[in-house]
């Protein structure tokens, strides 16, 4: 049976139809969860996409936190349920504390949009395990608020629970550990900056963004039904 | 109506001429209060009654079988195929990007999106042809990284991807920039709407942002008029309009949604002129009148003039006409995507537009809607040809001879990635080649379901001001012919043009001939290429004080590629190519007026430009596109700016491999600019086949070389590694521009 992929909306969300035509290309289904609504329904998974959920205004993810659907997402996930953030994503996520951490300005104070190389690290995570330690993917990267910054506290639990899922070949926005994709210890929740649905066609020249919505559909670690 | 404006100082201060102010008291049999001359001033403004150039426009194509909306609506549509036409519309946001860089170009290009999504597409793509002063110059950078970041910060927040444009850096825009901006989008034909407002009684509701004092006679005040050092340009800051990209996204996805449930049977975008534009232009296109209340607009803040409310520039609204059954259903819409919905009019049958304080309030505006538009002035303005003219065209501009050929190359050479990779040019993952190539190429995909059609639309923005000052005709028929090619690069056959039309001060000849030469020269090349023009924009009074700027035609073409199974080659060279050059046939004194090199290494702006066979060019288009679509090259690159020396270096920068060139023994040969050629790179096994077609087809092909291994070398004179070549084009704009930040 396919997987139902619930694909959040916000005002201001817009890869959200990117992301719908990658799922349905890959043989999923997918549907629209709208950030007022305080139920997910019957998805199996959710994809937060990228964009500018609220215009980013305050802060990246600051408002999002607040839309009810939240609320909804983070019961799913707290029981096990796979939810992976994609850039604004994984900014909301971090702002709504599924994921420890913070997104803050490239340090070239640039917006940048780059195709970028990345390196698989642990493959722990509901994703990464579909993945081999050391693997180099092709998928471009599009934000201003991408560098991640942690504790050091939280950065050796973080390699210590193979929370890192992504990191960048050659650092583009001053991230620690170049890192640009992390998940929470269980696995379940991961967050990246870089965009999958934009390396999924030879057109667009790169494949690689596939395995990694693949894995998404592929199911739970703990309940793959 | 008692006030007596009579006064000259009233009206003139309002932009209007004395002429232009009889010409209302005859239209009214009356005098005018000062709400009905505000009104007036705006609609009769250069920016948007185009009565200086209206004239000349008249003489450009605008039909083909393929072509479904041509210039006079929000945006040109064409046909194509499969049932999605495409809508297409080019402008200008010239004087407000000179006061206040961000905010002037962020509020363009939500401009030109609404122009797009009013039509019922989903807009799909962005373009932005820039020009700027020196970059040696504080106040040029200045703006420029304003503009950037502003088409980076609305274009990338309110999510259509800004998808190609071009970079020009000259002395003639340091105190004017040009920054147009082109927007496309896609619809399924049958959801075609357009801005009119037709059955009596229907409700005209404005949705989005409140309005407020913002841009009030931006028209009149900004872009009819020219800079000089008595305006203090801080004191024009209230007129540029501020932007709010989350806001027009919400109204995006509103209006699409309304529109898509056929719950509108007109829309129209509020631009320059506001709400007097957008109800006077829906009611006189509908044949109908209306009655609007003042009263019902929200305001940002209190104690707004009823002149101020009618002329306001405020961003993110849209006008809908609407049946009083649906619009229960529009304020649903609204509601969802908070965005606001008030019913400020209704459809009349008299033809007059009435403002009124009230729903059935007293009438403080009464005007005949269609004297606002079709009564506007038409001004044939005298023309003439500089008068030396025909001194300048004597002068040789390749006398002055640099015998350092790799320095000039060296000098020549810029990387534009600095500034695009600050646009997400991939959203919607049509982007099969984005900005840096010679053309964008975008998959075309139904927009009802999101399936590739296996076919892919080419686009391109070109505009040449160094070609145009030393022949406007001439060198506009080039860069018509060079977008053309740009898009034959990515497999595209040309089907229509946009233009924007930057000139100087239309109450100077020259400018007024260089605009005519301009027109004739486009309307040769449109002809030629079977691309009609379909939209466009006019931008005048583009002077600082006194001096205007080179002519600056920008036109923006868009094709099809048939049949789209594999990108295209691009311009980056692989190891043991052939390299060739098609199209036209380049003499050995041939002239350098115009070029790159003329103008900035040499500082000559006269002579003549280099002979152009305008139907070669046709030829070698065609025969560029049909190689590309059958994949049988290996590379491939428009030779434009820099002639052959920069076009070759670029494909070897491209393709990190180096190049062993003959002949190009001297300057002309290598930096001419010489219009309607391309530079090919094939595999040596299919070199005969090649030449043998293109020789069949009637195109000139000249075998230069070959590639391979990490040196650029052209013949005796130009010896150079990749890397130097590759650091020279990479460094010049973050270093500029960037405070050295070169892609970490």
């Amino acid at each position: 049976m396919s997987q139902r992929i619930g694909v959040v909306q916000f005002p201001g969300t817009n890869c959200e139809q990117d992301n719908i035509d990658t799922i349905k290309n890959l043989g999923g289904d997918a549907e629209i969860l709208w950030h007022g609504s305080d139920t997910i329904g019957s998805v199996d998974a959710i994809v937060i996409p990228g964009g500018f959920a609220h215009g980013d205004y305050l802060r990246c993810g600051a408002i999002a936190r607040f839309s009810p659907i939240m609320t909804a997402i983070s019961r799913f996930a707290k029981s096990g349920g796979v939810v992976l953030g994609i850039c604004n994503g994984f900014q909301i996520l971090t702002e709504t504390g599924l994921l420890p951490g913070a997104l803050q300005k490239n340090v070239g104070l640039k917006f940048l949009c780059q195709m970028e190389s990345l390196i698989v690290d642990s493959t722990s995570s509901a994703i990464g395990r579909w993945f081999k330690s050391g693997e180099k993917l092709q998928i471009p990267i599009n934000h201003f608020e991408g560098n991640y910054v942690c504790s050091p506290e939280v950065m050796s639990e973080l390699e210590a629970y193979g929370q890192i899922f992504l990191r960048y070949e050659s650092n583009p926005n001053g991230s620690i550990g170049s890192i640009a994709g992390i998940s929470n210890k269980e696995g379940n929740i991961i967050g990246m900056m870089p965009h999958p649905e934009r390396a999924t066609s030879d057109l667009l020249g790169s494949i690689d963004g596939n395995r990694i919505l693949r894995g998404l559909l592929e199911g739970n670690v703990k309940n793959n039904s | 109506m008692s006030e007596s404006l009579q006064n000259p100082s009233v009206y003139r201060a309002l932009g209007l001429s004395d002429e232009e102010y009889n010409r209302i008291e005859i239209l009214l049999g009356r005098i005018p209060n000062h709400l009905e001359l505000a009104m007036y001033s705006v609609m009769w403004s250069e920016h948007c009654s185009y009565k200086s150039s209206k004239v000349h426009l008249k003489r450009l194509p605008t039909e083909a079988p393929w072509v479904i909306v041509g210039p006079g609506e929000n945006a040109g549509v064409i046909d194509v195929g499969d049932g999605i036409a495409v809508a297409i519309r080019i402008e200008s946001h010239n004087h407000p990007s000179a006061i206040e860089p961000y905010q002037g170009a962020a509020t363009g290009v939500g401009g030109i999106l609404r122009d797009i999504f009013t039509m019922g597409a989903r807009p799909i793509a962005v373009m932005d042809p820039l020009r700027f002063g020196p970059l040696d110059d504080p106040r040029s950078r200045w703006i420029a990284e304003g503009v950037i970041s502003g088409i980076s910060g609305y274009g990338n927040s309110v999510g259509v991807p800004t998808v190609g444009g071009e970079i020009v850096f000259d002395e003639t825009y340091r105190g004017n920039p040009l920054v147009n901006v082109l927007a496309m989008g896609v619809l399924p034909t049958e959801r075609l709407v357009l801005g009119q407002a037709s059955g009596i009684g229907n409700l005209a509701v404005l949705l989005g942002s409140a309005t407020g004092r913002d841009g009030i006679g931006g028209v009149s005040v900004l872009a009819s008029a020219g800079f000089d050092e008595t305006t203090d340009s801080s004191d024009k800051r209230p007129s540029v309009q501020v932007g709010d990209p989350f806001e027009e996204k919400r109204l995006l996805e509103a209006c699409l949604e309304l529109l898509e449930a056929g719950l509108a049977v007109g829309i129209q975008d509020l631009g320059g002129a506001g709400l007097t534009c957008a109800t006077s232009e829906t009611a006189s296109r509908g044949g109908a009148g209306m009655d609007v209340d003042i009263t019902a607009v929200s305001l940002r803040e209190v104690n707004m003039e009823p002149f101020e409310i009618m002329t306001s520039e405020s961003q993110e609204r849209m006008l809908a006409i609407v049946e009083p059954c649906n619009l229960a259903q529009v304020l649903e819409i609204s509601a969802r995507w908070e965005v606001i919905a008030d019913v400020v009019g209704k459809v009349t049958g008299d033809g007059q537009l009435k403002i009124r304080d009230g729903f059935d309030g007293p009438v403080i505006a009464d005007i005949p809607a269609a004297t606002l538009h079709d009564d506007a002035p038409e001004y044939e303005r005298p023309l003439e040809r500089p008068s030396d003219w025909s001194e300048r065209q004597r002068v040789d501009a390749g006398l002055a001879e640099n015998s350092d050929y790799e320095s000039d190359l060296l000098f020549l050479l810029r990387d534009p990635s600095w500034i695009y990779r600050q646009y997400d040019h991939q959203l919607f993952l049509n982007t099969v080649v984005g900005p840096g190539d010679d053309g964008t190429l975008l998959r075309l995909r139904d927009p009802r379901t999101g399936k590739e059609t296996g076919r892919g639309l080419g686009m391109s923005t070109d505009g040449n001001h160094r070609w145009c000052y030393v022949d406007p005709r001439m060198g506009t028929k080039m860069l018509v012919a060079e977008a053309v090619m740009n898009i034959a690069c990515v497999g595209a056959n040309p089907m229509a043009t946009v233009n924007c039309l930057n000139f100087g001060n239309p109450e100077h000849p020259v400018v007024m001939w260089q605009m005519s030469e301009a027109v004739d020269g486009m309307a040769e090349a449109c002809i030629a290429f079977s691309a009609p023009v379909v939209g466009g924009n006019v931008s005048l009074y583009n002077e600082t004080n006194g001096v205007d700027i080179a002519p600056t035609p920008v036109v923006g073409v868009i094709g099809m590629h048939p049949s789209l199974n594999k990108p295209p080659p691009g311009m980056g060279i692989t190891n043991d190519l052939t390299v060739i050059v098609l199209g036209q046939v380049v003499k050995k004194n041939v002239e350098m007026g115009g070029s790159r090199w003329a103008w900035d290494v040499a500082d000559c702006r006269d002579g003549r430009l280099p002979e152009f066979d305008l139907d070669q060019a046709v030829k070698t288009a065609s025969f560029v596109a049909g190689l590309v679509q059958k994949n049988s090259v290996s590379a491939v690159h428009d030779v434009g700016e820099g002639g052959l020396a920069v076009t070759l270096a670029e494909m070897a920068i491209r393709g990190v491999t180096g190049m062993i060139i003959d002949g190009l023994g001297d300057h002309r040969l290598l930096f001419n600019e010489t219009g309607g050629r391309v530079v090919i790179g094939v595999e040596t096994e299919k070199v005969n086949d090649l030449l043998k077609e293109a020789n069949d087809a009637g195109i000139p092909a000249e075998t230069l070389g070959f590639s391979g291994g990490m040196k650029f070398r052209i013949g005796e004179v130009i010896d150079i590694g990749i890397d130097e070549l590759t650091e020279a084009w990479r460094t010049e704009l973050p270093d500029a521009l960037g405070q050295g930040t070169v892609s970490a």
